[in-house]
Order: C-alpha cells, then sequence, then structure tokens
C-alpha cells in the first residue's frame, strides 16, 4: 500500500500543469513583453508620440520610421506603444473595478441567499436590460472625457457577468461538507469568506479576468470610435485603428499594424484564459 | 407553457418600468439640454419651448406624465426634430434594423453552428484547427476592422457591391456580412466547445455502446443538448443585432436604430432616448423569453423546473 503512495506522482502544481502547453505560454511571453515595452514607452520609444513633422507627412514603414508615420508625420511605433499603454491600463484598471465589484456582490448574495440572493439577482437582470453603451456614453458625456472616469465606467459595466458567475460558484461551495464543518467549528462568516470561498473561486476569478480584458479593450475601441474616447494628441489603440480605417486605401500601414497590434494581444489573452482554465480545472483537460 | 409565458410576459412589466425610470433620471442628469445651441436660444424662447414640452415641471411629475402616456403608447414628441413624434421617429427606423438584424442573425447561424459542429466532429483535425483559428480571429477583430475591409476588397476593388447606402437587397450584403461574420466567429467556438463536453457525457457512450451509427449519435443525441447555451447566448445576441448597431450602421450609412439612439445622447433627445432604450429592452425580453422557449422545447425538464 505505502510503496503504491510511494510510486504515484505527486500531483501536478498550477504551474507545471500551466507549462504543459505551449501556446498560453507563448501568449503570456508575448502579453509580458508586450506590455513591458508599452509601459516603458515613455523612456525608449524613438520618436516622441505627439511631436509632429508635417514636412515629412505619412511614409509607409522604413528603416527609420519602422512602423512608418502617420498623416502628421509622426512616428507611428511610437504611438502603437503609447497607445498600448492607454489601453492596456484601460484594461487592467476597469477589469480590476469589475472584479472587484462582481466578486464582492456575487460571494455576498451567495452567502445571504434565500430572498435577498434572487432580489440580487434580479437587480443585475435588470441593469443588463439597460443598453450598455447608453451608460458609457452617458457617463463620458457627464463626467467629460477624464480617461480615469473612462476607465470606472467600463469597469462598472463590466462587472455583471463576473457577479452571477461568482454567485453561482459560491453557492455550490457553500453545500460542500467542508463549509459545513467550518460552520460546526466555530468559523466566522469573514473567515469562511476568506479561508474557503475565495482561495476555491480564485481558478474562476483568474480566468474570467483574462476574458473581461478583451471585452474592455473592445469597449474603449469602440468608445473612442464614437469620438467620446482619449483626446488627441493621446491615442489608443481603438483610436489608432479608427483613424486608420479613415485613411486605408492610401495609407495601409495605419491601419494594419495598429489593428494586428490589437488582434494579436485579444488573441494571446484568449489563449492565456483557456490555458489558466486548463490549469485550474484538470478534468477540462480531455479535449 | 400557456401559464409559464403569461407569468414571464407578467414579470417584463416591472422590468421595463424600471429601465424606464433609470433611464429616465440618467438621461436627465446629462448636462446640456436639447435646446441648448452652438448660438444660444433668447432666455425667454427657451422658457417658453421649456414650458411646451413640460420640461419646467418637476422631474417625478415629469416622470409620471411619460410613464402615463406610455401606458396608451405615447412615447411622446421629438424634443430635436420638432413637429416629429418619437413613435413616428422610430417607426421608420425599426423595418431597416429589423431587416438587417434579421438576416444578419441567419448569417450568423448558418455559418457559426455548421462551423461549430464540423470542428467538433473531428477535433484537433485540420477540419477543426483552421475553421477554429478563423473564428478566433473573429472574436478579435472589432467591427469597425472587418467592416472597412469588407468594403474594401468587394466594393472598392472588385466593384461588386455597393459601398453604403440603403434601399434595394444589395445593399444589405456588406452590413449583414459584417455583423454575421462577427456573431458567427464566438457562436462557433461556442457550439464546438459544449458539443465536445455533451460529447463525453456518460448517455452518448451508452449511445454509442448500443451501435447507433456515429452520424445519428452526433446530430441527435449529442447536439440536442449541445446547443441549448448556444440559444441562451443567441437571445441576446439577436436583440443587440435587430435593436441596431452604431459602428455597422454608420460605417456603411444605415438608417437604423443604433445610429438614431447615438445621435438621440448626443443631442440630449431625452424623449428620443427613452423610446430607443424601451424598444431595446423589449427586444432583449421577447427574445430572452423566445429563447427560453426554444430551450425548453428541446428540454422539457427545464420548463418543469420553472413553473
Amino acid at each position: 500500500m505505502s510503496e503504491l503512495a510511494l510510486d504515484t506522482p505527486a500531483p501536478a502544481t498550477l504551474w507545471q500543469r500551466f507549462t504543459r502547453k505551449s501556446l498560453p505560454l507563448i501568449a503570456l511571453g508575448f502579453l509580458v513583453i508586450l506590455a513591458a515595452v508599452c509601459f516603458l514607452s515613455p523612456w525608449i520609444s524613438p520618436y516622441d508620440y505627439k511631436s509632429q513633422n508635417l514636412l515629412l507627412g505619412p511614409t509607409s514603414p522604413s528603416a527609420e520610421h519602422w512602423f512608418g508615420t502617420d498623416l502628421l508625420g509622426r512616428d507611428l511605433l511610437s504611438r502603437v506603444l503609447q497607445g498600448g499603454l492607454i489601453s492596456i491600463t484601460v484594461g487592467l484598471i476597469a477589469t480590476l473595478v469589475a472584479l472587484f465589484v462582481g466578486v464582492i456582490y456575487g460571494i455576498a448574495a451567495a452567502e445571504l441567499g434565500g430572498r435577498f440572493e434572487d432580489f440580487s439577482m434580479r437587480v443585475i437582470d435588470i441593469i443588463s436590460t439597460l443598453p450598455l453603451t447608453l451608460i458609457v456614453v452617458l457617463c463620458t458625456v457627464v463626467f467629460g472625457q477624464n480617461i480615469w472616469l473612462i476607465f470606472l465606467a467600463v469597469g462598472g459595466v463590466s462587472w455583471l457577468t463576473m457577479a452571477r458567475i461568482i454567485c453561482t460558484k459560491t453557492r455550490q461551495l457553500k453545500s460542500r461538507q467542508f463549509v459545513d464543518a467550518s460552520v460546526a467549528l466555530g468559523q466566522s462568516r469573514l473567515g469562511i469568506i476568506f479561508n474557503h470561498y475565495l482561495p476555491n473561486l480564485s481558478g474562476t476569478i483568474a480566468v474570467y479576468a483574462t476574458l473581461t480584458i478583451p471585452n474592455v479593450l473592445m469597449l474603449e475601441a469602440f468608445v473612442s470610435f464614437l469620438g467620446l474616447g482619449v483626446k488627441a494628441p493621446m491615442t489608443s489603440w481603438g483610436l489608432l485603428i479608427k483613424e486608420g480605417t479613415d485613411v486605408m486605401e492610401q495609407c495601409p500601414w495605419l491601419l494594419i499594424i495598429p489593428a494586428t497590434t490589437f488582434a494579436l494581444s485579444l488573441l494571446s489573452l484568449s489563449y492565456l484564459g483557456d490555458g489558466l482554465r486548463d490549469a485550474f480545472d484538470p478534468r477540462s483537460n480531455k479535449n | 407553457m400557456f401559464l409559464y409565458v403569461l407569468k414571464r410576459l407578467a414579470e417584463m412589466v416591472p422590468v421595463l418600468l424600471l429601465v424606464v425610470i433609470a433611464t429616465f433620471f440618467l438621461a436627465h442628469a446629462v448636462p446640456g439640454g436639447p435646446f441648448d445651441k452652438e448660438r444660444p436660444l433668447p432666455p425667454e424662447v427657451k422658457l417658453r419651448l421649456e414650458a411646451y414640452y413640460g420640461l419646467d415641471q418637476p422631474l417625478v411629475i415629469q416622470l409620471k406624465n411619460y410613464i402615463k402616456n406610455l401606458l396608451q403608447g405615447d412615447l411622446g414628441p421629438s424634443l430635436k426634430y420638432p413637429g416629429w413624434t418619437v413613435n413616428e421617429i422610430i417607426g421608420s427606423r425599426i423595418p431597416v434594423s429589423v431587416t438587417l438584424g434579421t438576416v444578419s442573425i441567419i448569417l450568423a447561424v448558418l455559418i457559426g453552428i455548421p462551423v461549430g459542429v464540423l470542428a467538433s466532429s473531428y477535433p484537433n483535425s485540420s477540419l477543426d484547427r483552421v475553421p477554429m483559428g478563423f473564428a478566433l480571429l473573429g472574436v478579435c477583430l472589432p467591427a469597425f476592422v472587418l467592416g472597412p475591409i469588407l468594403s474594401l476588397v468587394f466594393s472598392k476593388t472588385l466593384g461588386w457591391l455597393p459601398p453604403c447606402g440603403w434601399g434595394s437587397p444589395i445593399h444589405l450584403v456588406l452590413p449583414a456580412l459584417t455583423l454575421g461574420l462577427i456573431t458567427a466567429a464566438p457562436l462557433a467556438r461556442l457550439t464546438r466547445g459544449e458539443l465536445l463536453e455533451v460529447g463525453q457525457l456518460d448517455y452518448i457512450r451508452t449511445a454509442k455502446a448500443k451501435g447507433i451509427s456515429p452520424f445519428r449519435v452526433r446530430f441527435i443525441h449529442v447536439l440536442r443538448n449541445g446547443i441549448l447555451p448556444v440559444v441562451t447566448y443567441l437571445g441576446p445576441a439577436t436583440a443587440a443585432l435587430v435593436s441596431g448597431t452604431f459602428v455597422v450602421e454608420s460605417l456603411f450609412d444605415v438608417p437604423g436604430l443604433g445610429r438614431l439612439f447615438v445621435t438621440a445622447i448626443i443631442n440630449r433627445d431625452i424623449t428620443l432616448i427613452l423610446g430607443t432604450t424601451l424598444i431595446y429592452a423589449v427586444a432583449l425580453l421577447v427574445l430572452n423569453l423566445i429563447a427560453d422557449l426554444v430551450k425548453a422545447a428541446l428540454d422539457p425538464r427545464l420548463l418543469r423546473k420553472n413553473s
């Protein structure tokens, strides 16, 4: 018996399970490098993202300007990095807001249970009936085009799904025996939440976070498309793509480069999310 | 069944009421009013206009009047287009958005679900990898990138289709294709994932063991259960398409509800904002109900649990 136990290998750690497949790892590497380069862009970008060179005008990619220049002769590489800085920040902060609100709301609803839970879920149903764009657009109109408020507005409408998922998961956890045992041992409610619920929910939270960031990036791009997002000369990926579509026939690189960067980031996040889900839930590995 | 539908319809009333109240206060919270222009109106004219539309009264009274008119099917006058009622404006836009939305969602279902079924039938083969690669790309491309690219290829380069406009079926192709492809991508991914998951359940193994043909197992046994989450997804997706999509409507110059809604917000046309929001909310609730009914038809146990 004991020999058998010795022969079975130690269960793989989360990191081991995550690194078993190469694609999520490549995605993670790409995202980390991209984020690092974008956040260091104020120091390492080759040109100033807002300094114009009207004499130069739009030029296609060259040795001096790797990504070419835009209509006002601004270096596109520097602008893509600066746009990434803004877009990634929006993505991270808005997702954090969504997670924070969603997790607290979801756990509270499930823990208090009964009528309170029904009521809370009904409130979410009603909020999801409101067009999401209305809320974001109204916020930008009410508070002005302040970039921090755009983060908050985007995050404020992205927490609904999170709250629903967390509530369902917490309800499942609540009926598990180890939680009952903990209650019987006199553990306080907060203690149960921090010692049992949150650790068991961490997988769901991590997976959902990687899936929320793409939504948030899309929403930011949409708001920028409306002209209600970040203000020129500041820029974001959404704004760069929008500017690119306006001149896609004359200067296709102005659309292709930002759109590819954007799509690659979303693609990587998607692979990262899949990889995390498989790592947290070994049963889903069968496919 | 009939009672269930009746109960669901009755539940919509308080939800819609709350949506109206929430939107009403949100729309009034926006700084600036419908009569603020570049050149300010003389104050007495502005006051008379506000009195004419009842905007000088306390918000609660305005809300009460609005709901009273709403119950008679009257969405009120537009504040920005004098002489037009919101009913007339929205009425003229609904056929456009419903046509475009319906064609797009049919296209999405016809592309997305078969691709998902095919991919899940041969997991990890090239029949799975290639279409799913495109689907993942489709999920990552915003409509305002795909739309201009399609327009560049089919209209500017090949000259097959008009770049924008509305009126004849040919104008429908590009916007419907953009919306259809954008919606088909997540649909294919969802279908594939769900079918693979259901395919591992015990009853499928039993069916296979009984010697039922793989074709029959796949299309009768797996699809029927695996399609349920896809139907759930289709409800809100259809509502969003049918009630107007701002980006695609602006790209292809389609006079639909999506553009009306955004213009209404920018113009602070409060009654029009309320009207378009209400249309969206009704579409969402009704289509969610239809989705639930379809699911109940596929899996009768769902209905028993609910009622």
